[in-house]
C-alpha cells in the first residue's frame, strides 16, 4: 500500500513538474518581451540622442562640414589647427584648465568640509537647504545677481566697500577688466557648484555606522579629525568618486556664468571658455566639423579625467 | 534596531554632540560661518532686491537690505513688459510646459528602464550600465552638434519638443534610479507574482509606490537642470515667443537699463523660487536617495 502510494504520489508531481517548468518557461519568456519592453524606450532615445552623437561627433572631426554641403574628410587637419594655429582655442583652453583646476578641488573640498561639519550638528536639514540652495539655482539669474556685488560703478557693492575701506579709489570695471573677469567668473561658479558634492557627501556621512566610530575609539583614535582621515574617507569612495566626476564634468563644462558675466565674445577672450570656442564654431559659424573637433577634446579631456578619479578612488584594496 | 540598540545609539549620539574646544573646533567653526555667509548672502540680497521701491534701487551708498517692500517690481514685470512683443507669462508658460513635461518622461523612462536592467537582467544589461557609467563622464555638451542635426533633420527646432525629447534618456537620472532599486528586496515582487499580477501592473502597482524616494529625487534634479538649462534653448529655439526663462531673463538684463533693474530683480526671485520650493519638499527623500549614489569602482 505504501510503495504504492508512493509511486502515485511520484507520478504525479513528475506530470505536475512538468506542466509547472512548461509554465515557467512561458512566464520566462514572457518576462524576457517585458524586460526589453520596459528598457526600449530608454534605449532607444539613449542611442539616438547620446551613443550616436558621440560616435557621430569622432566621425565628424576628421572632416570639414557645414550642414549644406556633404562634409569632406580631411584627416587630422581640424586638430592640427585646433592645437597649434588656433591661439583663441588654445586661449579657451588655458582659461578652462585654470578654471576646472582651481574651482573644481576648491568646490569639492570645501563641499566635503561642509557636509563633514553639518552632519555633525543640530538642525542639519535646515543647514543643508542654506548650502544647497545656490547650486539649485539658474547660473543666468545668478550672474544677474552677482553682477550687482560686482558692477563696475561705485553703486557696486564690493567696489563700494573697497573705496570706503581705501584700498582703491577709482571703482573697478569687474566684468570689462581682462584681470578680473575670470576670477569673478570662478567666485560665482565655486558659490554655486558646491552644492551639488555636498548632497551626495552629506548623505555617504550618514550612511557611516557609528559603531565603527566606537570601535575606532577603542583601537586608539582619538580626535575627529583622525577619524575622519582612518574611517570616514576610506568607506566614502564611491560617493567620493561621484562627486569626483560630478565636479569634472561641471568645472570644465563652463559656459552660462562665463556668457552672462563677460558676454561672447568676452574682452579679449578674458573668459573664453572650450564650450564657447565650441558655440562659436557650431552655432554661430556652422562650420559642424571643426566644432566637432572641439567638442572631441573636451570629451577626451573629462573622459581621461573621470578615468584617473576612478583608479584615485577605487574601492578594491 | 531593538529598544536596547537605539537606546546605545542616542547615547553615543549625545557624547558625540558634546563637542571638545580646541583651535581645531575653533577653526572649522570660523570656516563653517564664513561658508555660510558665503552662501546666503547673494540670496538674501536677490530676495532683498526683489522686493526694493525704485528709489531704494539707486540709492547711494548702495544699501543690502530693502526698507520698504514693495510689489511693485513684479507687477512692472508682468505688466509693463507684456507691452513688448511677448509678454512675460509666456516665457513662464514656455518654462512650465517644457520643465515639467521633460520631468514626467524621464522619471518614467528612467524607472521602467532601471527596474528592467536590475530585476529581469536581459542579455547586455552589463555592457549596457558600463556604457551608462561612462556616458556620467562627459558633459552634454558634447552631443549637442549631432543632436543639433537630428532636431533639425526632425523639424523639431523651435518647438517645445526640441527641449524635452533629447532629454529624456539621461545617464545621471538612469544611473541613480538603478542604484535606488538595487538594494529593493524582491519580496513584495514575489508575493504579487504568485497572486497572478502581471508585469505591467507590478511595475506600477508595487515597483514605482516603493520607488518613490528615487523618483521624487529625479523629479528635483531633473526639474532644477530643465528649468535652468541654457544651452538647449539658446540653439534650439530662435523665435522670440518660445524662449524659456533664462534667455528672457538674459534678454531682460541686458544692458540692464534703468527702469527695468527692478523687473530684473522680480525676474530672478520668480525664476529662483519654485526649484528652491520643489527641492525643500522633497529634501528627506533625495537624502535617502542620494546614500545609494556612490560608485563603486
Amino acid at each position: 500500500m505504501a510503495v504504492d502510494m508512493d509511486v502515485r504520489t511520484g507520478e504525479q508531481t513528475a506530470h505536475k513538474t512538468s506542466f509547472s517548468s512548461w509554465r515557467k518557461s512561458l512566464k520566462k519568456r514572457e518576462r524576457e518581451i517585458t524586460a526589453y519592453l520596459f528598457l526600449a524606450p530608454f534605449v532607444i532615445l539613449f542611442t539616438i540622442f547620446i551613443i550616436i552623437p558621440v560616435a557621430v561627433s569622432f566621425g565628424l572631426s576628421f572632416t570639414r562640414y557645414n550642414m549644406l554641403e556633404s562634409p569632406v574628410w580631411i584627416g587630422l587637419t581640424n586638430f592640427k589647427i585646433l592645437l597649434m594655429d588656433d591661439d583663441i582655442f588654445l586661449i579657451a583652453l588655458k582659461n578652462t584648465l585654470v578654471f576646472a583646476f582651481i574651482t573644481g578641488p576648491l568646490g569639492y573640498i570645501m563641499s566635503f568640509m561642509a557636509a563633514w561639519v553639518i552632519n555633525q550638528l543640530k538642525y542639519k536639514n535646515a543647514f543643508a537647504l542654506a548650502f544647497y540652495a545656490p547650486s539649485i539655482t539658474s547660473g543666468i539669474a545668478m550672474s544677474v545677481v552677482w553682477m550687482y556685488f560686482f558692477s563696475g560703478d561705485r553703486y557696486g557693492l564690493i567696489n563700494n566697500i573697497l573705496i570706503n575701506l581705501g584700498f582703491i579709489v577709482e571703482p573697478i570695471l569687474w566684468n570689462m577688466n581682462e584681470k578680473t573677469i575670470l576670477p569673478v567668473v570662478m567666485i560665482i561658479s565655486v558659490w554655486m557648484s558646491m552644492g551639488t558634492g555636498f548632497l551626495v557627501f552629506l548623505a555617504g556621512l550618514q550612511n557611516v555606522s557609528r559603531e565603527l566610530y566606537e570601535a575606532a575609539a577603542i583601537d586608539g583614535i582619538g580626535s575627529r579629525f583622525q577619524e575622519l582621515w582612518y574611517i570616514t574617507l576610506p568607506l566614502m569612495k564611491p560617493q567620493l568618486l561621484f562627486g569626483a566626476i560630478n565636479a569634472i564634468v561641471g568645472s570644465f563644462g563652463v559656459f552660462d556664468i562665463a556668457v552672462s558675466v563677460a558676454g561672447i565674445p568676452s574682452p579679449n577672450y578674458a573668459a573664453h571658455t572650450i564650450v564657447a570656442h565650441l558655440y562659436d564654431f557650431a552655432f554661430i559659424r556652422f562650420q559642424m566639423g571643426y566644432a566637432s573637433a572641439v567638442s572631441v577634446c573636451l570629451f577626451a579631456i573629462t573622459f581621461v579625467l573621470g578615468r584617473v578619479s576612478m583608479r584615485l578612488f577605487s574601492s578594491e584594496d | 534596531m531593538t529598544k536596547n540598540k537605539v537606546l546605545k545609539q542616542t547615547e553615543i549620539r549625545k557624547k558625540r554632540k558634546s563637542i571638545k574646544l580646541s583651535w581645531g573646533w575653533f577653526f572649522t567653526y570660523s570656516f563653517m560661518i564664513g561658508l555660510v555667509a558665503f552662501t546666503a548672502l547673494p540670496l538674501i540680497y536677490m530676495v532683498s532686491t526683489a522686493f526694493k521701491p525704485i528709489d531704494e534701487l539707486f540709492i547711494y551708498p548702495p544699501r543690502f537690505l530693502v526698507r520698504k517692500p514693495t510689489l511693485t517690481n513684479f507687477s512692472n514685470l508682468l505688466t509693463a513688459l507684456s507691452s513688448s512683443e511677448v509678454p512675460f507669462t509666456r516665457y513662464i508658460l514656455n518654462s512650465v510646459v517644457t520643465a515639467v513635461t521633460t520631468v514626467v518622461l524621464t522619471v518614467i523612462v528612467s524607472a521602467m528602464g532601471a527596474f528592467s536592467l536590475v530585476k529581469y537582467r536581459p542579455k547586455g544589461s552589463d555592457a549596457m550600465f558600463k556604457i551608462i557609467l561612462a556616458a556620467l563622464m562627459f558633459s552634454p555638451h558634447v552631443t549637442q552638434i549631432p543632436t543639433y542635426m537630428v532636431v533639425n533633420s526632425l523639424g523639431m527646432i523651435n518647438r517645445y519638443s526640441a527641449l524635452i525629447i533629447p532629454k529624456i534618456a539621461v545617464a545621471y537620472n538612469f544611473f541613480l534610479m538603478k542604484q535606488f532599486i538595487e538594494q529593493m528586496p524582491d519580496v513584495l515582487m514575489e508575493a504579487a507574482r504568485i497572486d497572478g499580477a502581471n508585469e505591467w501592473y507590478l511595475f506600477w502597482k508595487i515597483v514605482m509606490p516603493s520607488l518613490k524616494p528615487a523618483w521624487a529625487t529625479l523629479v528635483v534634479f531633473s526639474f532644477v537642470a530643465n528649468w535652468n538649462d541654457y544651452f538647449s534653448p539658446l540653439i534650439f529655439i530662435t523665435s522670440q515667443a518660445m524662449k524659456t526663462l533664462p534667455l528672457a531673463l538674459q534678454t531682460i538684463a541686458g544692458g540692464l537699463s534703468i527702469a527695468r533693474a527692478g523687473a530684473v530683480g522680480a525676474a530672478t526671485f520668480l525664476m529662483t523660487l519654485p526649484t528652491i520650493i520643489i527641492f525643500t519638499l522633497m529634501q528627506a527623500r533625495v537624502m535617502e536617495t542620494m546614500v545609494h549614489s556612490g560608485i563603486k569602482a
